[in-house]
Parts: structure tokens; C-alpha cells; sequence
């Protein structure tokens, strides 16, 4: 049985120039140990999916779906308590800007600390011994002298590891990491990556990979899931999309990349761009 | 492969290459998040009605408000015993109608709000302007000046300034607008210095633009939504001090209907003909309300970081 | 040899952070003797993570901020902005920001943006500046329809095309453009990659190309400098820098770059059932 089953989701969103759909009959599933990646621009709906999972959009969202579960627990429908119990705890997720993600009135202890107090019943020191493991963990040295470290007072690497320290504490059985790496240095990008996977591979998580970067994607996925404007172009496994994509969507996207030029001028996805825009 | 829109109103957001008019656009979509909060179309409402009533004073009042009618001195409210259809919100004591006097005295009432308001925005946001955009000793200065007039209890100020130039109307306008300006200049302030960094201001310095052209046509009109906001507030403060100076008999002086000075010439009267006092009260109460439910609409209709979707 | 448009010796560039009222100033060298010459018509790449000075370095040679020592020589002429700063010699450099929703004023309509440093600069009458404006904005690939439209109502790949009309107006010998593909998707950033490239050769303009994606680096550069921590680590020809890389940190970029071809993947794909 697949972790994580989506069917048919679709999110539209109440603006003032009507209803806006973000997410239009979606599907997809991942299973414990795999690595998905979504990999879409911006406006395709990739992070409002996976927001929806977790029961984290505004009011102003509906969400609909033939079926969303989570281990077989429906999602779609579950009660406000009954998803506080399981998100944070079974099903984790780190997000794009580490310092503005983390809360800056509060130490990077506490926060860690936090998220052991509402999901398990260890004591106080036990958290503690517990929130210096998973620092070390993720690769942050001087742990327990990190612990009393304010979120401005370190680098937004660190920061994307205590993210991670954060989302793990639990060991969850998803992790869904929305763009984590794009605005990290790509020396600090190659090291968070690294770290995802491998803690992915010792815990036996499934990972959504939520990304625009098509290197993050060779470099880390299983399948890949692409998405454009709220639909899904395609899905397959890594090897299979790079070397043989099937929808021209995909194929417009490998060809932009700029290591795949040709020539003097770069090929453009401009069947894809409605009337008048970049 | 062609997208098909789920309803005929969806469309992606970035592109709207069928857009009527721009301006127009704007205006809706400030409407749209204004009309969500009841309270603020309430409030609205209301003070379009004190407006066109404030318009058509001499219209609608059933009587001059400074005719005297000796033989009605103190009459009651229509629905009270001794009342008198002719003045439906009694007299006062020296026969005038009331409600003709608090219909015209909307229009003092809206007239110093504006007047007031206009005067302390055009002197505190250019100091703010100058103060937020040159930093350095000239900031100092500015603030300085600001703190020292904030340190003082507002009420007074004004009465200190209105002793200085003799007690009036429009001296009290004069002290309630400097009272009111730095509020402005703060807000002003801290708006320009948030502005200047941002990268649309650099881009304008790259392509030559002086200092004046910078701060007024460049940085000025991003500032402009919590001044907006700051103004609604400011206009029913100023209602309120130019009603308490005038109720201490500093600033509009009898026999001008304005509701201050109409709740100053009453207070002996407040056991004996209560409704003398009730309602030129109830007037500046209701005309402070509406507009501070206006000022809430507006800070949420105009703040980006509240827009839901 | 063609003319060198600009050129660079030892410049530095200092931050002083003032230490309050108890602890001593400190000076930070966000820019550390760069020494550099660029020709006319080509592109030089400055690839650097952040901290490494290359956005303190764009703003000195777009003559925003002074540099505090060294000199800066555009055109063979010598400039300090600290002495004043001529009407010509500020139409000959231009910049392109790398956050397309910041760069515009969004009270401005586009029109009036692409207008305004005309506006400022020169005494056209305003029939002529509002015809050159909209020859500009068909030039870079929007259509007449948008002229009097606000920013808001454009994506980020039509605000950098915006972006770059604006720049071009005062017709500059030199463009600096600090990371201006960044912050768009893939497909967009061809587009205006592609854009650029018909732009340079068109008006015969120099680039300063700031980035740290070295595939958009390999794709449009003609020379790489690499900073790293201030310092400039690496500088060469393009293919110098790419094929034969001298410093140890230019290798760790390199090393650390997400390789997306299909050979790259099979190995990976191979090391993981390896390891299962």
C-alpha cells in the first residue's frame, strides 16, 4: 500500500477576480522509501498540492479530491485534531526560505524542543539530550551550544538544518521538502541535498522533492512528477524522463536548459505561453 | 495542447492582457476587500449621509439655527410630554431649535476635520519626507522637534496655543493641526526609509533623478496607504479636540452651532433638560464612529500583507 | 584590438560597521583589489556565492556606490562618483536588478517608467520620448497594448524585459546585470537569454553578467571572473576557466553544480541499488 495516495485533487483559490484554480486533477502516490520530485514553474500548483495534504492553506482555499490518503487514513475529510496529530509527526515539511520559516522571537532549541513536547511524552531533559542528537544529525557540530542560537544569528544553511532537525524529530514517514535548496548557495545546496537523501535512505521515508530546478531533480529523484499550471504533463521514473520524455511540455523544459543548448540561440517553451506573456 | 478555463471568470492571474482600464481594476479590487468588512460599509454609509446632509443644511433644517424663539425656551423632545412637533428635538435655552443646529453644525464639524486633517498632512508628511529620506542631522533634528510637541498632552498644547493666538475657531484649527502633524511625520518616516532601499528607487537614481524627483514622484506614492489610514483616524481626533475646546470655551465661540461649543453652553442643564447635552453628544459619537469604522476598513482593504488570496 | 569599455585596477571597496557606543568599529573588505578589463561588445561573468562581493562590486561599477580605493575607468576615462558624477558618464552605464517585482515602481505606469529617464536626461518633448519609449518596449517583445499598464499586472519574465528597455533607453555602452535570469523559470529565462544575446549584437553593448548558475555562465560568457569571500579566485576565458580550472574553490562550484545529464543519473541510479 502506497504512503501517501492522491486522486483527482483539485484546489481553487476565491480572489477578487473570481475563482482561480491552482490545482486541477492531480494524481499521484508515493511510497515509504522512494523519492518523488515535483518539478514545475511557478504558478503550476506544485507547493499549493502538497500545502492541501497538510491541511495548510487559508480559508479562502476548497480543496476536492476523488481520494487523499495518508496510510490509508483519509486526509480529505479527518477532523482538525486528528490531522494535528499526524502532521509534524507522520508527515513533515520543511520550506523554501530557512530564516523566515523559523520563528525569530524563539531559540533554535526551543523550536526543536516544540515540536518533541506536542507529538511524544519525553521529559524535559530527555527533549533536550534528543534535540542535540538530531542537531548532530543534521550535520551542525557545536550542538548544545547551538541550542541557545537565535534563527538571524546563523546562516541560511544552518537554518535549513535545524529545519530539517525540526521535521525529523518525529522520524516521520513522509517528508515533503518544498524547494529547500533555491535560495541556498549551490556549495551549501549540494550539502543539504546530500543530507536529505541520506537521511531519507537510514529512516526509510518517502521525500517529495517539490522543485523547478531540473539538477536537483537528476540528482536526487526516483520518479519525477511534472506539472504545469495545475495539471499534470507527465510522470515517470528519473532515467526514463531525461533520457525519453513523452509529453512536449518535458521536452520543451530538458531542451531550455541551458548545458542542452545548441548553437546560438536557446529553444523556448513558446507553445506552451498563452497570450502575451514572458 | 490548449488550457480550458474551469469557469468563464478563471484566469491565471499574471496575465490579463483584456484589461479594461487599469485604474478602474484597482478601485474594484480595493472595493472588493473593503465590502468584506459590514462594519466599515456601515460606517461608510453613514458618513455619505453626514456629508449630503452637511451639504444641504440650509435645506433640510426646518429652522435657521441662530433664530430664537422666546416663547420655546427649553422645550422638550417631540416624544417627551410638553413637546412640540415643530422642534422634534426640543430647544435649548435660549429657544433654538436643535436639530437645526446640529445640522448645521455637521458642517463646522466636517469642515475642521478637513481643514484640520489637510493642514497636518501637508506639514507632517513633508517633514517626514525630508526627515526618512536625507537621514543624518536633519532626521535628528526633525524627530527631536516632533518628540518634544508629542510630549505634551494634546489638549494642552492646543489650549497653550489658542491662549497664544486668542480663542476661535479657526486658531483652534491652527493648534489642533500642529498637534496632529507628527503623527504624520513618524508614519511618513518610516515608510520613506522602508522605500528607499528598495531596488525600483536605485534603478530611478541610476537613470538621473535628483533628490526632489526621488522623494515626491518616486518613494511619496508608495507611502501613501497608511496615510490614508492615519487621515481617517486623524479626522475624527480632530472632531473630538475641536469639540472639547470648544466645549471649554476655547474654540468655536457661541452662538456657532458647532456640537462642542453646543455641549459647553448646556452643562448647567444636564439634570433639568438632558436632552440639550444627549444629543449634540450623540452626534459627535455617532460622526467619530463611522469614521473610525471607515479608518479600520481601509487599513485592511489597503495593508498587502493582509490580501487572503 | 578593440576598445576596452571598462577596466578595473585594484579596487576595494570597505564597510565600516560602527560598534555603538561600546565595542570598536569594525571594517569589513566587501571588495578586495579587483583588477579587471573588459572589450567592447563581449561578456564578462562574475560567478559568486553570497558574501563573495559581486553585488558590492556591480553597485561600484554602475557607479552607485564609490569604491574606496582603486580606480574605475570607463571608456579609458577615469570616474570617482565620490567628485561628482557628469550627466554622460551616468547615461553610459545602466543595471539590471535581479528581483523582477522589486525593480519597477509600482506606481508607475510602463510607459512612464521606460519615459522617465528621458524625461530627466534629455530635453525631448514628450510626443518624441513617449515614441521612443514604445519603439523600445516592441523592441524587447511587448506589444503597444501594455504601455499604459502598471507592473502588477505583468509576470516576472515581462518586468525584466521591461527591466532591460528602461536600462537601454539612455543608450549605454554598459550594461551590468546582476542576476537578472535568477529569480524566472526555466522557459522565461530562455527567453530573455535570448533576448539579450540579439541586444548585445545589435547596439554593440558590453555586459557584466552576475550569476551563480554556471550553465547559464557557460552558455553566455566570453570571460569568467570568480569571487569568492571579496577576492577574485579565477579569471579567464571562458573556456580557460571551465575546462581547466586553477583555484581550489572554482573546483568545489563546480563539483557541487547539480549535473542533469542522463549519464550522471544512470550512475547515481547504479551507486543507490549498489548500496541496497
Amino acid at each position: 500500500m502506497a504512503l501517501l495516495e492522491i486522486e483527482n485533487l483539485s484546489v481553487g483559490f476565491d480572489t477578487s477576480a473570481g475563482l482561480f484554480m491552482a490545482v486541477q486533477g492531480i494524481d499521484m502516490s508515493v511510497d515509504s522509501r522512494e523519492v518523488l520530485a515535483i518539478v514545475g514553474e511557478s504558478g503550476s500548483g506544485k507547493s499549493v498540492a502538497m500545502l492541501a495534504v497538510m491541511g495548510l492553506l487559508p480559508n479562502t482555499a476548497t480543496v476536492t479530491a476523488d481520494r487523499m490518503t495518508f496510510e490509508g487514513r483519509d486526509l480529505l475529510n479527518m477532523s482538525g485534531s486528528d490531522r494535528r496529530k499526524i502532521i509534524g509527526k507522520d508527515i513533515a515539511m520543511i520550506f523554501q526560505e530557512p530564516v523566515a520559516s523559523l520563528n525569530p522571537c524563539f531559540t533554535v532549541g526551543f523550536q526543536i524542543t516544540e515540536t518533541l513536547r506536542q507529538h511524544t511524552n519525553l521529559g524535559k531533559k530527555q527533549r533536550r539530550e534528543r534535540a542535540i542528537e538530531l542537531l548532530h544529525l543534521v550535520g551542525i557540530n557545536d550542538a548544545a551550544e547551538r541550542l541557545g542560537a537565535y534563527p538571524h544569528q546563523m546562516s541560511g544553511g544552518q537554518c535549513q538544518r535545524v529545519m530539517i532537525a525540526i521535521a525529523i524529530a518525529c522520524n516521520p514517514k513522509l517528508l515533503i521538502a518544498d524547494e529547500p535548496t533555491t535560495a541556498l548557495d549551490v556549495t551549501i545546496q549540494k550539502q543539504i541535498l546530500d543530507l536529505l537523501i541520506k537521511l531519507q535512505e537510514r529512516h526509510g521515508m518517502g521525500l517529495i522533492m517539490i522543485t523547478h530546478d531540473m539538477g536537483v531533480v537528476a540528482e536526487t529523484a526516483d520518479r519525477v512528477v511534472v506539472q504545469y499550471k495545475g495539471r499534470k504533463m507527465e510522470e515517470a521514473d528519473v532515467l526514463t524522463l531525461f533520457e525519453n520524455p513523452k509529453s512536449a511540455y518535458t521536452r520543451a523544459l530538458l531542451s531550455a536548459l541551458p548545458e542542452n543548448a545548441t548553437g546560438d540561440r536557446l529553444p523556448t517553451v513558446s507553445d506552451f505561453h498563452m497570450e502575451g506573456s514572458a | 495542447m490548449t488550457e480550458t478555463a474551469t469557469t468563464s471568470a478563471a484566469k491565471a492571474p499574471p496575465t490579463k492582457t483584456n484589461q479594461p482600464n487599469p485604474r478602474w481594476a484597482g478601485l474594484a479590487e480595493f472595493w472588493h476587500y473593503f465590502s468584506m468588512n459590514k462594519g466599515a460599509v456601515l460606517g461608510l454609509v453613514v458618513f455619505i449621509l453626514l456629508v449630503l446632509v452637511a451639504i444641504f443644511a440650509p435645506l433640510i433644517a426646518p429652522h435657521s439655527p441662530d433664530q430664537q424663539y422666546r416663547d420655546a425656551i427649553l422645550v422638550p423632545p417631540v416624544w417627551q410630554d410638553g413637546g412640540n412637533p415643530a422642534f422634534l428635538l426640543g430647544t435649548d435655552p435660549v429657544g433654538r431649535d436643535i436639530l437645526s443646529r446640529l445640522i448645521h453644525g455637521a458642517r463646522y464639524s466636517l469642515f475642521i476635520g478637513f481643514f484640520v486633517v489637510t493642514g497636518a498632512l501637508v506639514v507632517g508628511v513633508t517633514l517626514g519626507v525630508l526627515a526618512g529620506y536625507f537621514r543624518g542631522w536633519v532626521d535628528v533634528v526633525i524627530m527631536r522637534v516632533m518628540d518634544i510637541i508629542l510630549a505634551f498632552p494634546s489638549l494642552l498644547l492646543a489650549l497653550v496655543l489658542v491662549a497664544i493666538l486668542g480663542p476661535g475657531l479657526f486658531n483652534a484649527m491652527i493648534a489642533i493641526a500642529l498637534v496632529l502633524q507628527p503623527h504624520f511625520a513618524r508614519l511618513t518616516r518610516a515608510a520613506v526609509m522602508a522605500e528607499s532601499n528598495r531596488e525600483y528607487v536605485t534603478a530611478s537614481r541610476v537613470s538621473g533623478a535628483g533628490h526632489f524627483r526621488l522623494m515626491m514622484r518616486t518613494i511619496l506614492p508608495n507611502c501613501l496607504a497608511p496615510l490614508i489610514v492615519q487621515a481617517t483616524l486623524s479626522f475624527s481626533n480632530a472632531i473630538l479636540e475641536a469639540a472639547a475646546l470648544g466645549f471649554l470655551g476655547m474654540g468655536a465661540q457661541p452662538p456657532t452651532p458647532e456640537w462642542g461649543t453646543m455641549l459647553a453652553s448646556a452643562r448647567e442643564f444636564i439634570m433639568r433638560a438632558p436632552w440639550v447635552v444627549t444629543f449634540p453628544g450623540l452626534a459627535i459619537l455617532i460622526t467619530v464612529l463611522a469614521i473610525n469604522l471607515v479608518g479600520d476598513g481601509l487599513r485592511d482593504a489597503l495593508d498587502p500583507k493582509l490580501k487572503r488570496s | 584590438m578593440s576598445e576596452i569599455v571598462l577596466e578595473t585596477r585594484h579596487v576595494t571597496r570597505d564597510y565600516h560597521v560602527s560598534g555603538g557606543l561600546f565595542r570598536k568599529e569594525k571594517i569589513i573588505r566587501a571588495v578586495k583589489d579587483a583588477n579587471f578589463k573588459l572589450e567592447k561588445g563581449k561578456t564578462l561573468a562574475i560567478v559568486g556565492e553570497s558574501g563573495s562581493g559581486k553585488s558590492t562590486l556591480a553597485r561600484i561599477l554602475t557607479l552607485i556606490d564609490p569604491a574606496t580605493s582603486g580606480e574605475l575607468l570607463i571608456e579609458g576615462q577615469p570616474v570617482d562618483i565620490s567628485k561628482g558624477l557628469s550627466k554622460e558618464m551616468r547615461r553610459k552605464v545602466q543595471i539590471i536588478f535581479q528581483n523582477p517585482y522589486g525593480s519597477l515602481n509600482p506606481r508607475q505606469k510602463i510607459g512612464d517608467v521606460l519615459a522617465e529617464p528621458l524625461l530627466i536626461n534629455t530635453s525631448m518633448p514628450a510626443a518624441e520620448r513617449r515614441e521612443k519609449a514604445m519603439q523600445m518596449l516592441l523592441k524587447v517583445g511587448l506589444g503597444p497594448e501594455h504601455f499604459n499598464r502598471y507592473p502588477h499586472m505583468f509576470s516576472g519574465g515581462q518586468r525584466q524585459r521591461i527591466a532591460i528597455a528602461r536600462a537601454l533607453m539612455l543608450n549605454p555602452k554598459l550594461l551590468v546585470l546582476d542576476e537578472p535570469v535568477s529569480a524566472l523559470d526555466l522557459s522565461v529565462q530562455a527567453q530573455i537569454l535570448n533576448l539579450l544575446a540579439d541586444l548585445q549584437d545589435e547596439f554593440g553593448l558590453t555586459y557584466v553578467f552576475i550569476s551563480h548558475d554556471l550553465s547559464v555562465v557557460r552558455y553566455i560568457a566570453d570571460e569568467v571572473m570568480v569571487m569568492y569571500l571579496g577576492e577574485v579566485v579565477e579569471y579567464g576565458t571562458r573556456d580557460a576557466v571551465f575546462d581547466n580550472p586553477q583555484h581550489s574553490y572554482t573546483k568545489t562550484l563546480f563539483a557541487a553544480t547539480p549535473k542533469s545529464d542522463v549519464e550522471s543519473i544512470r550512475a547515481r541510479l547504479a551507486r543507490k541499488r549498489a548500496a541496497a
